[in-house]
């Protein structure tokens, strides 16, 4: 009880011979790193031994984290194709009636030289209503016209660069600047609705995604509330030897990061999974459509930010739960009476 | 070390477990604290833990005021205090060593530190070669003496004991005692709660008396008990 408490540290750093003083600040934070590491380990260790129940707990998590995060990468590989269709883009300009088979080859001649443009056809009114006998089976009807009601077309494909949604929109701008022409259409009318699909999609997405991830934190909780539960003796021991509520917690929040990790962890195999399951239909029907989609698992540093959020998730179980039922239990009943 | 200063704890209105109790011990005292079931002895014992607070009056340990200490302050006051249970409140689930090195852990010990001074403890009860049993592996008297350790490896200066010869026969119960004596001879403050009357006697020490929660006697050194110190 009165050993000299100085004598004995200082002869084990002799014999460990490089330093010869440590300052109390330096051994205090050491002393510090050295329980958190036990306290990382030993929660690790109590979840080892209620392999079933810890395992259910991940998948429960893994599924949660699994789904909105293949939502996400579908969403990813969705918005992916649609930016690849937008080069098939073409523009339509229609010409007033009004306006000559020259002034037409005119303006060909000029918006064809446009940087922006890759190609131009000019497909004149009498032709345009050759095919369209042709392919409209409308041929009795149009012989009851007077005259031809089609006007003078140019069909326009924009150069790679000029491909985007912004650049196709100015070269539209630019030839319905154009003198004589009437109205400029552009193909885009279903990869908009693509687009608007995919911004809606993505909402869903994100809103299910909070959801999942509130009943993480929810599932987490309430499995670090049993935990806590089960170690109510430790608990109030701890706090009637002087452990501050940060000491107290701390085991639990560390075992709601080990639900979180593990949780990561089923919900990357989940995935690579269902994506090796869905490969071989998904390059099918891509090659039926002749489209270069594929599905993209995740990548080396998304899957490495999905199982810190995974941790991060369950750590806030963990602290709701302990926010909740830690600070009750205070050692006031076990005076005896 | 400790003094109460006109203590009132009420828990409602009309139970009021502590009355106007004032009293003061001497750093290195040992006093028995006796009284029937319900006297008071475990409010008295939770103020002095800050388990409670006190109505009115105020609770003084090693010179700080208790009554008005924030939350969060308590753990480091509860560090200076080590408790002894009847029930010795030992975790089964540990070694003897892991429940004796407790209030160092919390403390932040380091393990060098908590090695020396958990065998230290634990030969100071006699266990020392118990140190990796189970608690449950032990008997009665072993396990309180475990508790003991416990509450006295980070050398507080002021040791609480509730009951605890409670469920020991006599020859055990005085090896306890006789422990809580040496503590108290190198100046650890021992406030022990217990209705032994017979062993009490036996240690002639100062004997606070409660009654319906009025201290009626032993709250003046000069008149306590058998004789006092």
């Amino acid at each position: 009880m009165a050993a000299d408490p100085s004598s004995k540290p200082r002869k084990a750093d002799a014999e460990r011979g490089a330093k010869t003083s440590r300052s109390p600040w330096r051994e205090q934070a050491e002393s510090y790193f050295i329980h958190h590491r036990k306290v990382a380990r030993d929660s690790a260790v109590r979840m080892w031994r209620t392999p079933v129940a810890s395992l259910m707990t991940w998948t429960v998590m893994g599924v949660a984290l699994a789904l909105p995060v293949a939502l996400l990468l579908l969403l990813a590989s969705l918005q992916g194709v649609s930016a690849g269709w937008e080069s098939s883009a073409r523009v339509t300009a229609y010409m007033k009636m009004s306006a000559s088979l020259e002034q037409t080859q005119a303006l060909a001649g000029e918006i064809g030289g446009d940087g922006r443009v890759a190609e131009l056809e000019l497909i004149d009114r009498d032709r345009a209503l050759a095919e369209f006998r042709a392919s409209s089976g409308l041929d009795d009807a149009l012989d009851y016209l007077e005259e031809n009601p089609l006007p003078h077309t140019l069909l326009v494909t924009p150069e790679e660069s000029a491909r985007s949604a912004d650049g196709v929109a100015a070269l539209v701008t630019f030839i319905e600047g154009m003198e004589g022409v009437e109205r400029v259409q552009v193909d885009l009318g279903w990869l908009q609705r693509l687009n608007a699909m995919t911004d809606l999609l993505a909402r869903a997405v994100w809103a299910l995604a909070i959801l999942l991830a509130a009943a993480v934190v929810l599932v987490i909780g309430n499995t670090v509330r049993l935990s806590i539960e089960s170690r109510r003796d430790e608990i109030l021991v701890a706090k009637l030897v002087g452990g501050t509520d940060s000491f107290v917690r701390r085991p639990f929040l560390y075992t709601g990061a080990w639900f979180g990790l593990g949780g990561g962890a089923v919900a990357l195999i989940l995935l690579q999974l269902s994506l090796w399951w869905l490969s071989g239909p998904v390059e099918r029907l891509a090659g039926l459509y002749r489209s270069d989609f594929s599905l993209n698992g995740l990548s080396l540093d998304g899957a490495f930010a999905l199982i810190i959020a995974a941790m991060l998730l369950g750590w806030l179980g963990a602290w709701v739960a302990v926010k909740r039922h830690l600070d009750d239990i205070e050692p006031g009943e076990i005076a005896g009476s | 070390m400790i003094e109460f200063r006109q203590v009132t704890k009420r828990y409602d209105s009309d139970h009021t477990a502590l009355r106007q109790v004032n009293f003061h011990l001497a750093r290195g005292e040992l006093a028995f604290l006796t009284g029937h079931s319900g006297a008071g002895k475990s409010t008295l014992l939770k103020l002095l833990m800050v388990m409670e607070r006190p109505s009115a009056g105020e609770v003084v340990v090693g010179g700080q005021i208790l009554n008005s200490l924030p939350r969060r302050q308590i753990p480091y006051i509860r560090r200076h205090i080590g408790v002894v249970f009847q029930n010795h409140q030992l975790l089964f689930d540990r070694t003897v060593f892991n429940n004796v090195a407790m209030p160092l852990e919390v403390m932040g010990a380091t393990p060098r530190d908590v090695g020396r001074r958990v065998r230290a403890a634990l030969d100071k009860v006699g266990l020392l070669s118990k140190e990796k049993m189970n608690p449950l592996q032990l008997s009665g008297g072993e396990q309180q003496r475990v508790g003991i350790a416990r509450a006295v490896v980070n050398k507080p200066p002021l040791l609480l004991a509730d009951e605890p010869t409670g469920n020991l026969d006599p020859k055990l119960s005085a090896d306890i005692m006789n422990l809580f004596a040496q503590f108290s001879q190198v100046g650890v403050t021992v406030l022990i709660a217990s209705h032994d009357l017979a062993l009490i006697n036996e240690m002639n020490r100062r004997t606070l008396t409660l009654d319906h929660g009025n201290l009626i006697a032993g709250g003046n050194p000069l008149q306590g008990g058998a004789g006092g110190r």
